[in-house]
């Protein structure tokens, strides 16, 4: 920021110099746009889930409750017939199912490291997006859970997973990666419940507060029977859930110890969970799977599919609720930059691959390689290299990073290469291993097909239900990072101010 | 702010939770007695066409198990006897007996007697008695004391816990390979006999397999 000479530390020749230069002065965009004070921020995050509810979430719904059927369907199919309708057979016994397992675990850690990394490192713009994306971890796992749940086939065994005691006097083999798995998503998985919920209570204290205010004006006159009623089953259902916050000090400083432990408990998950995703292929002795690259190129690659997935949902909803002024072209610009940077490592290792493949001298590392290149999976290879490597390098532009609708179709197409990525992990190593007597070629079944689309149907209707009926945004924090929150700001945000 | 509850709520949390972990308790013990093998297969001892009393037979008359269950040192199955291994006897004991009414009719028929199966292990478990029989693991270990038995009835859970309890440690249960028909021998349980039990296993190279393989094939 420019200063006159007066009070800064320069020498006259250097002021001078800088006169002359003129720099442009380095301005912080603000996290709350177009000055807005702490009342409309309350209003804003409440309305959505008090007004009533708009026609387009009725025909979202709809759709998201068709197409979450079709996971059902496909469930019940393979559930009463077996675990065959799948496409699954010798030698690629991880079809689909396991493909889908990762991309869902993979778009969850975009929420972890928003509400845990991002947390501690003290990101102020964070806070506008991680109840959403905390949201979408949740939603991510639930149907990240479904797959490896189904692929053991008789569904009524699964809690053998679970090393509980049992009149067959065996315990689960700890030893392998899918083990692990099993409580590295569980824990994931119940950490990142609390970690949202633990978050949402003060602002379902707020909604709560709120319907009771209503009742008590009683102003129902001329609005619909139902209005009165919602506001009843609000007071009730967030009274509950609020669990008796009062907004009190001592409350306040429990609640900011609790969400600093839980980010402290939730910052290695970042790291571990997709660590060990990777651990059930680079365990294995596979060509193509056992290379020490895959931890770091896991996480990387699932914090570049879950800011994907953010985007994917929170450009639309920034959209239809008028949210401009909370979620930022500086939040856009910011999340574009990680996917930029996690692409970067992505589209490194994908290429660090091959070197290692040549460079390691192993002849079926490098075959399996040449394979993925110009195999028969070559296509699904391309298809991931392009939307994965050159995707992301276009937000190297300021152009692109501002153009809303450009962004949501780049991001689309983000997900749609971290789920050719897994394809390509998965099914080319399993296809042409080391025998080429057992090689074969994998397609997936119209039932895979239903069962995968389906969950972005299960995914769609409970983010739906959590955008209705949950605060989209924690208030309390989006106000902590806007100037008025600063107790040197008066009446003025004007930068550059001394005090 | 009002209260939106009344106060007698504030106990409704501890005691939810209260009342979660007495439900769950109860259901873990109820499965755990009521839903394993211990109960849902020890005791049961359905009505034979014939009222065959293997206390007679086996105990009383001592007729070695393998008169009648010829195969089982030979075979992985141990066959249930034909009519015909019953009429070698009652072709001249008993010959008029009533209750023998439904074995003569089977003799000259050529129908078998519809025994009732009793000890059944799943399709997807491969049991063999030869190895067993032959390498000192007695009948009464799976079967219990069916010398004692009038109306034969599931002695031993037959769980794959039950099995491995053996696998794991078979020379707890391994005895002489004389004493395998003898279901009333007594284990001796001082140390010369524990050392001698601990001999047949390695002598008769007894590697019980604990994979998952050894048995579900």
């Amino acid at each position: 920021m420019a200063s006159s000479p007066n009070d800064s530390p320069l020498s006259p020749t250097q002021a001078a110099i800088l006169s002359k230069v003129e720099p442009a002065e380095l301005v912080e965009q603000p996290l709350v746009a177009n000055d807005r004070d702490f009342n409309w921020v309350t209003n804003k995050i409440c309305r959505i889930v008090e007004t009533k509810t708009p026609t387009w979430w009725w025909v979202c719904m709809a759709m998201a409750l068709l197409t979450a059927s079709f996971t059902g369907m496909g469930l019940a199919y393979l559930v009463s017939t077996g675990v065959g309708v799948w496409g699954l057979a010798n030698p690629i016994n991880w079809g689909w199912a396991i493909v889908n397992f990762v991309f869902w675990i993979g778009i969850g850690h975009a929420g972890t490291l928003i509400s845990a990394v991002l947390c501690l490192l003290k990101q102020g713009w964070r806070t506008s997006i991680n109840r959403a994306a905390e949201a979408m971890t949740i939603f991510a796992v639930i149907c990240a859970g479904i797959f490896p749940l189904f692929h053991v086939g008789r569904i009524w065994f699964a809690w053998w997973l679970f090393p509980l005691p049992n009149a067959n006097a065996i315990w689960p083999q700890f030893r392998s990666p899918l083990e692990w798995d099993v409580f590295a998503v569980s824990t994931y998985g119940t950490v990142s419940v609390l970690f949202w919920y633990m978050g949402m209570i003060p602002d379902l204290g707020v909604l709560r507060d709120r319907a009771v205010q209503r009742l008590k004006l009683g102003a129902y006159e001329g609005s619909s029977w139902l209005t009165k009623r919602m506001d009843i089953f609000r007071k009730y259902f967030y009274a509950i859930f609020a669990m008796g916050w009062r907004n009190a000090g001592n409350h306040w400083r429990n609640y900011e110890m609790a969400y600093l432990v839980l980010a402290g408990l939730s910052t290695p998950l970042v790291l571990s969970v997709h660590t060990i995703v990777s651990f059930d292929f680079a365990v294995a002795q596979l060509p193509g799977w056992h290379t020490t690259i895959f931890p770091p190129y896991f996480v990387a690659g699932a914090i570049f599919s879950g800011f994907g997935m953010v985007l994917t949902l929170m450009l639309p909803l920034r959209a239809v609720y008028g949210l401009h002024d909370l979620i930022t072209q500086r939040h856009i610009d910011n999340m574009c930059k990680i996917c930029l940077g996690t692409g970067s490592i992505v589209g490194y290792a994908y290429i660090m691959e091959f070197f290692i493949a040549w460079y390691g001298a192993n002849p079926y590392e490098s075959f399996a390689f040449i394979n993925r290149g110009f195999g028969q999976y070559s296509w699904a290879y391309y298809m991931m290299f392009a939307c994965n490597v050159f995707t992301p390098q276009l937000f190297w532009f300021k152009a692109v990073r501002r153009n809303a609708a450009l962004v949501w179709v780049m991001s689309i197409f983000i997900n749609v290469g971290m789920w050719f990525e897994r394809f390509v992990i998965t099914v080319t190593s399993l296809a042409n291993d080391f025998l080429p007597s057992s090689w074969g070629y994998y397609s997936p079944t119209i039932v895979d097909v239903f069962t995968f689309f389906g969950t972005f149907g299960v995914f769609s209707v409970l983010f739906l239900m959590f955008v209705r009926f949950l605060p989209l945004m924690p208030i309390g924090e989006v106000k902590y990072v806007m100037p008025q929150a600063d107790p040197h700001c008066h009446s003025s945000h004007q930068k550059g101010e001394q005090h | 702010m009002a209260n939106v509850f009344p106060k007698w709520v504030n106990t409704v949390p501890i005691k939810v939770i209260v009342a979660i972990v007495m439900i769950k308790t109860a259901v873990v013990l109820g499965v755990t007695y009521y839903c394993t093998p211990k109960y849902t297969r020890v005791g049961y001892a359905p009505t034979q066409p014939v009222a065959f009393s293997h206390a007679l037979h086996s105990g009383q008359l001592e007729i070695d198990c393998r008169y009648c269950h010829t195969y089982v040192d030979r075979s992985a199955h141990s066959n249930v006897p034909t009519t015909e291994v019953c009429m070698s006897c009652h072709s001249m004991v008993r010959k008029d007996d009533p209750q023998l009414a439904i074995v003569r009719d089977s003799y000259e028929s050529g129908e078998p007697v519809p025994w009732v199966r009793i000890h059944k292990v799943p399709d997807y478990v491969y049991f063999n008695h030869a190895v067993h029989v032959n390498r000192g693991i007695s009948c009464v270990e799976c079967h219990g004391r069916i010398d004692e038995m009038e109306v034969v009835h599931h002695a031993k859970p037959l769980s794959m816990g039950f099995c491995l309890e053996c696998h794991r440690n078979p020379e707890e249960y391994i005895r002489p390979v004389e004493e395998v028909y003898n279901l009333g021998w007594e284990r001796p349980t001082d140390a010369a006999s524990k050392a001698e039990f601990e001999g047949f296993v390695h002598d008769w190279k007894v590697n019980p397999p604990q994979s998952c393989s050894g048995c579900h094939r």
